[in-house]
């Protein structure tokens, strides 16, 4: 292993759902221990900890969790990037594991979200007059949501999809739950997810409609989670035991982009670009192309959003992804299985916790842990997050072969 | 005569109510909403451009489940008006599946949100079929 690698070298996620007898710190701290625990290092050994809650951004949440899990002084990196939060925490914390500014580094996310409802959409604002009177940046004079186009996350992700069937055709109402029926097939495996039920199509398509062509069972499911993950580089691994060394990821590529302009980003938040270029990058920092992939976690916050980012990863010709996903390789007997932990249709979507156990759900195959739902032979794995504003995250992991 | 404003300030009203855009003197990008710099070019000089009233629906959700107030359900859509992207309710036309498809012809067109207790008349904006 190369001195300036970064490696992965315990990582863990408390069960997603509802726990309402705990709260986020008590969820991030059981993530926490548990990922300091799989290392086989104490928070002694940590020299920065970026943490993660969007929920309860400002309220200084990796102080909060150091009186619980160690007080130890290190530097906190408090991080919010919307659903990109988790991978942010990560990557902060590798970035200065490769810097040299610290020899280990723990990443935490932790969400607390059951029971929130929709989210996006502002509604109606109490106002203290009755007169119209414009303000905001588009001068406006009453709530623009819901009377000029849709700020609702499922409503915003359906755009995406059917965008992408009006520039090459074949998306449809089926299509979509279909992707919803592979996903929730996978969860029925993975005894973490939030939910393990199984839906037919006909069920996935008759449920409660919420933004055509998203029906209840085509959203990520707002729950309650915590993941985290300790880093450190080849240097610090060489120095541990064969064991650390054997069960060690190495972190082939770590990305982290933002949307940059593109024409109509003003009126639909876009999701490929961004995501396109961290692949490009992440690809090329790890050496391996799309086709060396043995699992790809993805950001299904919603059904349609899964379509476009199996073109967004270059896991299809572009344009192809209808064809890619209706020839069966997405699913986890298929070419390219994605989603294999029910994705964040079943699995849930604690926010913050996201983008850290897609990772946890990657390292768990290429470790060869991963019990009834175990990826046979998995080598490398891709796992990828979209916060909408936007930033993407994307991780390669490769297993050590130690 | 009653007084009217523009549901948002991008909509012009009067006889011919068209929307109109902050346009970049440099590389030409459109902006909706007030711009301290070009999020493409970093310019920071901008003029107005009307924007086509006429368009092409290319992507559009309609809303079942929305925030408190919102009456649903709805179609909100994206137009491509002669390359410029706007945001858009789909109106006079029933929110279904069947009645609205990707690629179908829109035209602007306005109409009451309201009276304030001035008596000014907010007039809003959305796509009807054309």
């Amino acid at each position: 292993m190369a001195s300036d690698d970064i490696w992965i070298l315990g990582i863990a996620m408390t069960k997603f759902g509802k726990h309402s007898d705990k709260d986020i710190v008590d969820l991030g701290s059981q993530a926490a221990i548990a990922a300091l625990a799989d290392a086989g290092v104490t928070m002694a050994d940590i020299g920065i900890l970026a943490a993660g809650n969007l929920m309860g951004a400002g309220a200084g949440f990796g102080q909060q969790l150091q009186k619980q899990i160690g007080q130890t002084g290190i530097p906190v990196f408090n991080v919010a990037n919307a659903c990109a939060t988790g991978a942010t925490a990560l990557r902060t914390a590798i970035m200065a594991v490769k810097a040299g500014e610290a020899r280990m580094g723990l990443a935490v996310g932790a969400e607390k979200l059951s029971g929130a409802g929709l989210l996006g959409g502002g509604g109606t604002s109490k106002k203290s007059s009755n007169t119209f009177e414009p303000s905001g940046r588009f001068g406006s004079v009453l709530p623009t949501d819901g009377r000029i186009g849709t700020d609702t996350m499922p409503g915003t992700f359906a755009q995406i999809g059917m965008e992408y069937g009006h520039k090459y055709g074949g998306v449809s109402f089926e299509l979509f739950a279909r992707i919803s029926e592979k996903n929730h097939a996978h969860s029925v495996l993975n005894p973490m997810a939030a939910y393990q039920k199984r839906f037919t199509l006909d069920e996935i398509m008759n449920d409660m409609m919420i933004a055509y062509p998203n029906t209840r069972p085509m959203c990520s499911a707002n729950c309650d989670g915590a993941a985290a993950a300790v880093v450190t580089s080849g240097e610090v691994l060489r120095t541990l035991s064969k064991e650390q060394q054997r069960r060690a990821i190495k972190v082939s590529a770590s990305v982290l982009t933002s949307d940059p302009y593109q024409e109509a980003c003003q009126v639909l938040p876009d999701v490929n670009t961004l995501t396109r270029n961290a692949a490009i990058i992440a690809y090329e920092q790890a050496g391996v192309s799309p086709s060396d992939l043995d699992l790809v976690e993805l950001h299904d916050c919603f059904a349609t959003a899964e379509l476009v980012h199996y073109d967004n990863l270059m896991l299809c010709p572009e344009g192809g992804a209808v064809d890619f996903f209706m020839s069966g390789a997405t699913w986890r007997d298929g070419s390219t299985p994605v989603n294999v932990s029910g994705g964040l249709e079943s699995k849930g979507h604690p926010i913050a916790a996201t983008g850290i156990a897609n990772i946890w759900e990657v390292c768990h195959h290429l470790r060869n842990e991963a019990g009834d739902r175990q990826i046979k032979d998995a080598k490398v794995g891709l796992a990828h997050v979209i916060g909408l504003g936007s930033a993407c995250g994307i991780h390669i992991l490769e297993r050590s072969g130690l | 005569m009653p007084q009217q404003i523009p549901h948002v300030a991008y909509l012009e009203l009067g006889d011919s109510p068209h929307l109109v855009a902050n346009e970049c003197t440099t590389c030409g990008a459109r902006y909706f909403d007030r711009r301290n710099a070009c999020a493409k070019c970093f310019n920071n000089d901008f003029k107005k451009a009307a924007i086509s009233p006429d368009g092409i629906l290319k992507s559009f959700t309609i809303v079942a489940f929305a925030a408190p107030g919102v009456p649903v359900p709805f179609v909100a859509g994206i137009i491509d008006c002669n390359g410029t992207s706007v945001r858009g309710n789909i109106v006079d036309c029933d929110p279904t599946p069947e009645k609205v498809s990707l690629g179908m012809k829109v035209r602007l067109t306005t109409f009451s949100l309201g009276t304030d207790e001035d008596g000014t008349e907010a007039i809003g904006f959305g796509f009807a079929p054309a």
